[in-house]
């Protein structure tokens, strides 16, 4: 593998997340990362929707006529969607019931068109099979971390085991029901981006000022 | 570069065909699996409410089909006459597709449940002991908050007492209605009374939290955030517990054994 090739796989998991970075995919990371099992079954959809799609598209990228670009784009995608959803549904159906609503919002998920229109359609298969592999797996590292915490945090138990005994079940661990709650997955989000930004510091914004959209006879005004 | 019009659509109905032949192929090849599957699923529900099945317990694929063809009879009844309705197959009857035929359905009379149309007939299940029937299962289904709820609520043979509860298959909110799933708040059913002296169902999830079935057999926990599912679950059970549902078969039940 040369060093392009390693870039394109192990960029998204730390130096450019889909989430922690480009802040994208976040409303299936809040929305599926109450129990580890179910993250787990998310990712492997998303790793395989993922893979799928940037290779279509790669493959197909030089025929595709550009005006209808998009629409084939979402077709492949959408196709690739309702195959993993059959497959978890004749596979793992108690998972599948949990998940089917958020499984079909893969479709929507911009990490998936994002990288088929800002790679796979300019770049050959074997580049873009491993760019889908390396934003994949950024995506399911930040779920798989927000889903350990919570499941741990907020119900005591890891993939149902138990890990901390719940008081309710007269153990010592009262657990913290803001955990299951969706604002937890903001939380944790938004610790897992400090501590990349505070390792990484290059991907620190330029700080945002009111100042930079304001004449500043406006900005004298507010003062 | 501008593709011609002719090739674009040439592009566009391949790229069609090519989905559609993966699309249709998976749908057709996982089918078997996935009915198998349901079915899988609605039956260990049945055990649930029959009390044959621990609440959480993972039973293998066998297993299910075992206790639940050992120790479950499949009836079909007729609603509105209370009545076995035996040269129904209860194997191939098909309750909630019966529902949506209009053949074998009606306009069910305005009731809080937000049930829509009543099918002539229904499948029940019985736990038998011998000839004698231990525990009754019942369909059950009406709106929520956002869906309609599909489940089964157990009865034992006095008719009164609650055996169980439980949900199949419902669109409520995740974490909030989606607790009618949650094992806790099932096990406070069993032992609750569904009915008065009167047989006028009473059973009624409240908001807030009820006492013991000992000392307040008619109530049950609300569950928290979730008033419209709460009041949903109280009004499907009351539908079919009532005389538009299976008012009938339990009126007969009750004079076949005596029961007052």
């Amino acid at each position: 593998m040369t060093k392009a090739e390693r870039e394109v796989l192990l960029d998204p998991l730390f130096n450019n997340n889909p989430i922690a970075l480009q802040v994208l995919g976040i409303c299936s990371a809040l929305a599926v990362t109450t129990k580890l099992s179910v993250s787990i079954v998310m990712s492997l959809a998303v790793v395989f929707v993922l893979v799928g799609s940037n290779v279509s598209v790669s493959a197909i990228r030089k025929g595709l006529p550009p005006s209808i670009r998009i629409i084939v784009e979402l077709t492949i995608i959408a196709s690739l969607v309702i195959i993993a959803d059959q497959i978890l549904k004749a596979f793992v159906y108690d998972i599948w019931k949990q998940l089917t609503v958020f499984v079909g919002l893969i479709i929507t998920n911009c990490i998936i068109m994002g990288r088929a229109e800002a790679f796979a359609i300019q770049n050959p298969v074997r580049l873009s099979f491993l760019d889908a592999v390396g934003n994949a797996a950024g995506y399911s590292l930040i779920l798989l971390v927000v889903a350990f915490f919570r499941e741990l945090f907020g119900t005591g138990q890891l993939l149902g085991f138990t890990v901390l005994k719940a008081t309710k079940d007269g153990g010592w661990y009262e657990p913290n029901g803001m955990m299951v709650l969706s604002p937890a997955a903001f939380l944790l989000i938004g610790l897992f981006i400090w501590v990349v930004r505070w390792k990484k510091p290059d991907q620190i914004e330029d700080e945002f000022h009111l100042g930079h959209l304001l004449e500043p006879h406006e900005v004298s005004l507010l003062r | 570069m501008q593709a011609s019009p002719l090739r674009t659509i040439l592009f566009a109905g391949a790229v069609c065909v090519v989905c559609s032949i993966f699309v249709a192929s998976s749908a057709v090849a996982l089918k078997d699996r996935q009915e198998e599957n349901r079915l899988l699923d609605l039956r260990s529900k049945v055990l649930l409410v029959a009390d044959l099945a621990a609440p959480g317990e993972k039973l293998e694929r066998d297993r299910i089909n075992q206790l639940f063809e050992n120790n479950l009879t499949a009836r079909v009844i007729n609603l509105e006459t209370g009545e076995y309705a035996d040269d129904i197959d209860p194997v191939v009857f098909d309750q909630r597709a019966a529902t949506q035929d209009p053949a074998r359905s009606e306009i069910a009379p305005a009731n809080p449940a937000k049930v829509s149309r009543l099918p002539d007939n229904a499948l029940i299940y019985q736990l038998l002991d011998g000839d004698r029937v231990e525990r009754l299962i019942l369909p059950v289904q009406g709106y929520g908050l956002w869906s309609t709820l599909y489940g089964f609520v157990g009865l034992s043979s006095d008719l009164e007492t609650i055996t169980g509860i439980t949900f199949y298959e419902h669109g409520e909110t995740a974490g909030l209605g989606g607790e009618v799933d949650n094992l806790n708040w099932q096990a406070l059913w069993p032992g609750r009374r569904a009915f008065d002296d009167q047989w006028v169902p009473q059973i009624e999830v409240i908001k807030g939290v009820a006492g013991p079935p000992e000392s307040d057999p008619y109530r049950v926990d609300g569950l928290a955030g979730a008033t419209l599912t709460s009041r949903g679950v109280t009004n499907l059970l009351r539908f079919w517990l009532g005389e538009n549902g299976f008012g009938p078969y339990l009126d007969q039940y009750r004079a076949e054994r005596g029961i007052s």
